[in-house]
């Protein structure tokens, strides 16, 4: 079969991919792209998903870029097609069509998938979705009515963003997880307990420090001892990132795909960008999945000016999220050690993590104004030394910046 | 026990358009306004506001007016409400008045009692936007010998002069008495507008010696910021032997005022009250006076014109014809309605004399003895309006000084409470807080816009009266008539009747 | 571009610049109809500590990281230069919000999205309206390197 050659090959067609086009368009204007993409859908925020089962958001507006996009960026969208195999010898990647694509720069944006837990009986529950893609939500968007009970198997972001999204939608939500708390991921006990009173308020009930022994079709056998009994299962216990591209190539992987701050991989000409990758979180000094849409796109655009022969770091790579449910909103970014400030209301929690003289990360919880600040900190590892942290305690402001700082924020073009 | 004095003026709220946005109370710093959290209203205490409506100005949703209080004794002709509480005042606090600002009372402005001349017919005016129209002049002594050297060539003996493009000049305020804003903002318009502003007796500070092409330095009684360098900035030295708004008195700067800054333009301790006595103390005489003049005509190499200011008051024909004598270069005058940042009220409201008496006097009285032309006139003590300058110059003066205009353009609303230091508008105050609400890109355009204004109304009068150069002007009386003037105001200002042809 | 910066130095800590944000928003030709007796939201936050005062609003980052956070595609930077918020894509995420570096990137009132200035171009001001309305010339619209 003819081998159709392009400068550029990205496989992928989220976040990470839009943000490598526009990278690299902006150092050059012409070299051809090829976009392959297993979902057939026109570049959309994944996280968008939850908002779209909520009613707040529809296809149309989900679309991470404007309509013209492709078009616009000389892009070769390739959509509903997989990449199988890539051969970094001779510079070629072989589609699940059979077609085989030459290139010159490779980006590998496969990001992950969700895997689920090995429970007995888990093939016998026939409403059994995940919750990653549009497509999971179109399907499970299907299977949702007001008479029926669903479970969820997961009290992470992607199993409560999920409950967030179908709350209204049906009779009832049950949520199991092994951990105590629900989020154990980005937040501790105090600020857990304060998002699972406002998930309990709408009707959730959650089953912690449990898990399922066993599923029928109908039912879910708790270690516990206890029965959930639901119609619908939404399994969210985790995600693998997507590395055969480039393991199975030779490529250095870890939990993810091994990437630099210009987002190479071992392989020559590859790069590696977003959900598949791991990458050196500057908070803990360790190689993490930061499996986080901001992230995604910094990789991409690096990579793609990379790949087109400019030049970008990206060395300040940190976990932050902003998720909300109904209302209540947290905000964290950072690793959670050092010492700690705390401030605890009733319906507001915040955390500030210090040590080796910097911010290391922080929790708030229904405290989001201007929290940017504190992430420039933790991104920045700005020495508090430099900063009257005592302000900063209270309130984020720039006023706990030096006068000669605030000038170089606030005075000049940034 | 101190008796309660209302109020004079009220802060009047219009709950309908008030929307709490608290500015008002932000921007008041003799705390009038305040935010009552229980009726999440905006309340205002009247017995503090001094009325200088920075409040009324700032408010977004003009919500908020000053209004005369209606509160009042009863009526007496004899003994008004003010004449009242004043006594209540003194009797509380065993006290001198203090006032700021010019004489507010209602004694009769000569200005408004002259009309001017406009050409009819056989005397064609002149249209100042096709033809030229100089309003450029000189200030110095025109009394120059024709002397050559051996070479047949003209020697040149003119005396030290001060170029102005325009008329008008700003007045003497000192840094102290103004702020640091308020300087920055009269010095820069003077460098733009080709004239002068003047440091009046608090010296000069270190930041402005680069305006010093544009700056006349004074040289008072206390001789604060006195020294080489100082003299040798400026384009001019001015010996100040008197203010009209406070003759026959010295000054007296709050060692409140007295900032750290100020304190070392001044050469004085900081936070101490500086005291410029009321007299130099080396100067008994028109001799004394000379001794001075050529003293700082020395100092500075004889490049520089020395004036000689002094208020206006009973004599002061015959003290300018002293001064004319005494090597002076220009005598400025200044009217008892002239602006002060601090003088006794009693000094102020009833000491010293109208300054275009003072200057007809003058110019007359210099002009029967043929020494005119050995000093340029300057007059200030209320110079209102281009109207003014031009019927100043027609009686005589050369140019005006400028000072409660300039202080109106930076944003002074006539408060009259310079002397509290707490001035909102940033003029009269030396706290950083106050000082930076004028900011000089934006002061110094405005003074700029004045002036430039001004000028434009001036010579669309002289072209009125068909005259193309300010030197023409000075000393026209021709071109001015009285109205409601006696027969005694009439002689003394030495023009004719409304209605009086030649 | 020309930019809105704030001059440390000449800034009152008024609030005017805040109402006058918030004010035109509403589109409404009566300040005190727009906004008496309402908690305003402004895009413009003046910080005060003691005697010093500034207002901080978007700095229209050359590389915003605002836009490259956000979710749903709903911030960008136009051609202008301006980085604009599109209301009916944002979800109210707050992720602009916890990147922003400079704060100034807040919660919409609606609590549905995020809002942030966008120099007056999304309303009928012409020049923004924090500038024309500063007493002091302390927040200026101009051309800075």
């Amino acid at each position: 079969m003819k081998t159709q050659i392009f400068r550029y090959v990205i496989v992928g067609n989220s976040t990470a991919a839009a943000a490598a086009i526009e990278g690299i368009r902006e150092t050059d204007g012409e070299g051809s792209i090829a976009v392959v993409g297993e979902e057939k859908h026109f570049v959309y925020g994944r996280p968008l998903i939850s908002y779209y089962l909520l009613g707040a958001t529809d296809a149309e507006r989900m679309r991470y870029r404007p309509a013209d996009f492709y078009e616009k960026m000389k892009v070769n969208a390739m959509l509903g097609v997989r990449a199988e195999k890539t051969d970094p010898a001779k510079k070629m990647v072989r589609l699940s069509d059979g077609k085989v694509l030459g290139y010159e720069k490779l980006l590998v944006a496969t990001g992950s998938r969700p895997f689920d837990p090995p429970v007995k009986g888990i093939e016998s529950v026939k409403e059994r979705f995940h919750f990653m893609t549009m497509d999971d939500a179109l399907a499970l968007e299907k299977a949702l009515s007001p008479e029926k009970r669903v479970l969820i198997i997961g009290a992470g972001l992607i199993g409560l963003k999920c409950l967030e999204g179908i709350a209204a939608r049906v009779k009832s939500v049950a949520v199991v997880d092994m951990a105590g708390r629900i989020l154990p991921s980005i937040l501790d006990e105090y600020g857990a307990a304060i998002v699972q009173r406002t998930l309990e308020e709408k009707g959730a009930e959650f089953y912690l420090s449990d898990s399922v022994a066993e599923l029928e079709s109908d039912a879910a056998h708790l270690q516990s001892g206890k029965t959930v009994p639901f119609d619908i299962l939404v399994v969210a216990v985790g995600v693998r990132p997507n590395t055969e591209l480039v393991k199975d190539a030779g490529g250095e992987t870890g939990r993810g795909i091994a990437v630099d701050e210009r987002s190479r991989t071992s392989l020559p000409d590859v790069y590696a960008a977003g959900d598949c990758t791991e990458c050196f979180d500057v908070t803990s000094g360790q190689r993490k999945i930061l499996a986080l849409l901001p992230n995604a796109y910094l990789q991409g655009h690096c990579a793609g000016v990379n790949m087109a022969g400019g030049e970008e770091v990206f060395d300040n790579a940190a976990p932050f999220n902003s998720i909300g449910f109904f209302g209540t909103h947290v905000l964290t970014a950072g690793s959670y050690s050092g010492e700690r400030y705390v401030e605890k209301g009733d319906n507001a929690y915040k955390v500030l993590f210090t040590a080796d003289g910097v911010l290391k990360g922080f929790i708030l919880v229904n405290l989001p104004e201007r929290a940017g600040i504190y992430t420039s900190l933790v991104r920045g590892r700005t020495p508090l030394a430099e900063v009257d942290f005592s302000l900063l305690e209270r309130a984020p402001e720039l006023m706990a910046f030096s006068a000669g700082a605030r000038r170089e924020k606030l005075a000049r073009e940034v | 026990m101190n008796i309660y004095i209302q109020p004079d003026y009220e802060v009047v709220r219009n709950s309908d358009q008030c929307i709490a946005c608290r500015v008002c109370e932000r921007q008041c710093a003799n705390g009038v306004h305040s935010f009552d959290p229980d009726t999440g209203k905006m309340k205002a205490d009247s017995t503090r506001c001094v009325n200088c409506h920075r409040c009324v100005c700032l408010c977004p949703t003009h919500a908020l007016k000053i209004v005369k209080s209606d509160d009042t004794y009863k009526i007496n002709a004899n003994w008004d409400n003010q004449t009242v509480n004043e006594v209540y005042r003194q009797a509380n606090t065993g006290g001198v008045l203090l006032s700021s600002m010019g004489n507010p009372k209602p004694f009769p402005v000569f200005w408004d009692k002259m009309l001017v001349n406009a050409s009819q017919v056989t005397n064609p005016p002149i249209d100042p936007l096709r033809e030229p129209m100089e309003t450029r002049l000189w200030l110095g002594k025109r009394t120059a010998k024709v002397e050559r050297d051996e070479k047949g060539r003209l020697k040149n003996t003119l005396a030290p002069q001060l170029k102005l493009d325009v008329p008008i000049l700003f007045s003497a305020m000192s840094y102290g008495s103004i702020s640091y804003n308020a300087h920055e903002s009269l010095a820069r318009a003077a460098e733009e507008l080709g004239t002068y502003y003047n440091t009046g007796e608090g010296g000069l500070h270190r930041d402005f010696y680069r305006y010093g092409k544009n700056t006349i330095v004074q040289v008072a009684s206390g001789r604060f910021g006195v020294h080489k360098d100082y003299l040798e900035a400026a384009a001019a030295v001015e010996i100040k032997m008197g203010q009209g708004a406070k003759p026959g008195i010295g000054g007296h700067l709050p060692g409140a005022k007295i900032s750290a800054d100020v304190s070392e333009t001044r050469m004085i301790p900081q936070g101490v009250d500086a005291i410029s006595p009321a007299p130099h103390h080396d100067i008994y005489s028109i001799e004394d006076l000379r001794q001075l003049v050529y003293s700082l005509k020395e100092a500075t190499e004889y490049k520089k014109p020395v004036i000689v200011k002094i208020a206006a008051v009973h004599n002061a024909a015959a003290i300018a014809s002293g001064i004319a004598r005494s090597g002076a270069d220009i005598i400025a005058i200044d009217g008892y309605r002239g602006g002060t940042g601090a003088a006794p009220t009693r000094i102020r409201d009833n000491v010293g004399i109208p300054i275009e008496l003072a200057l007809a006097q003058v110019d007359e009285r210099l002009r029967q003895e043929g020494i005119r032309d050995e000093v340029s006139i300057l007059v200030g003590g209320s110079v209102r309006s281009s109207a003014d300058v031009v019927k100043a110059i027609a009686l005589g003066a050369d140019a005006c000084y400028i000072g409660t205009a300039a202080l109106l353009a930076l944003g002074c609303h006539l408060c009259r409470s310079c002397h509290t230091g707490k001035c909102n508008w940033g003029i009269a105050t030396q706290e950083p807080e106050l000082v930076k609400r004028l900011n000089p890109d934006v002061g110094y355009k405005r003074l700029v816009n004045l002036v430039t204004a001004w000028n434009h109304e001036i010579q669309e009068m002289m072209g009125g009266m068909g005259i193309n150069s300010i030197e023409a002007l000075r000393g026209n009386r021709l071109m001015l008539r009285g109205i409601g003037l006696t027969d005694t105001e009439l002689r003394l200002l030495g023009i004719r009747y409304a209605g009086e042809s030649l | 571009m020309k930019r809105i910066y704030v001059n440390e130095k000449w800034c009152l800590g008024c609030h005017l610049c805040e109402y006058e944000c918030a004010f035109a928003a509403t589109g409404l030709s009566d300040m005190a109809k727009a906004l008496k007796g309402k908690k305003i939201y402004p895009k413009i936050t003046v910080e005060d500590g003691g005697s010093v005062h500034f207002a901080v609003n978007c700095r229209h980052c050359t590389d915003a990281i605002c836009v490259k956070s956000c979710i749903s595609g709903a911030l960008s930077k136009g051609e202008d230069g301006v980085v604009r918020i599109d209301k009916n894509k944002c979800v109210g995420c707050l992720t602009c919000v916890l990147v922003c570096p400079f704060g100034a990137v807040m919660p919409a009132p609606d609590g549905h999205a995020a809002m942030k200035c966008q120099l007056c171009t999304d309303n009928a001001c012409g020049t923004p309206n924090c500038v024309a309305h500063c007493p002091n010339n302390a927040i200026v619209y101009e051309e800075r390197p």
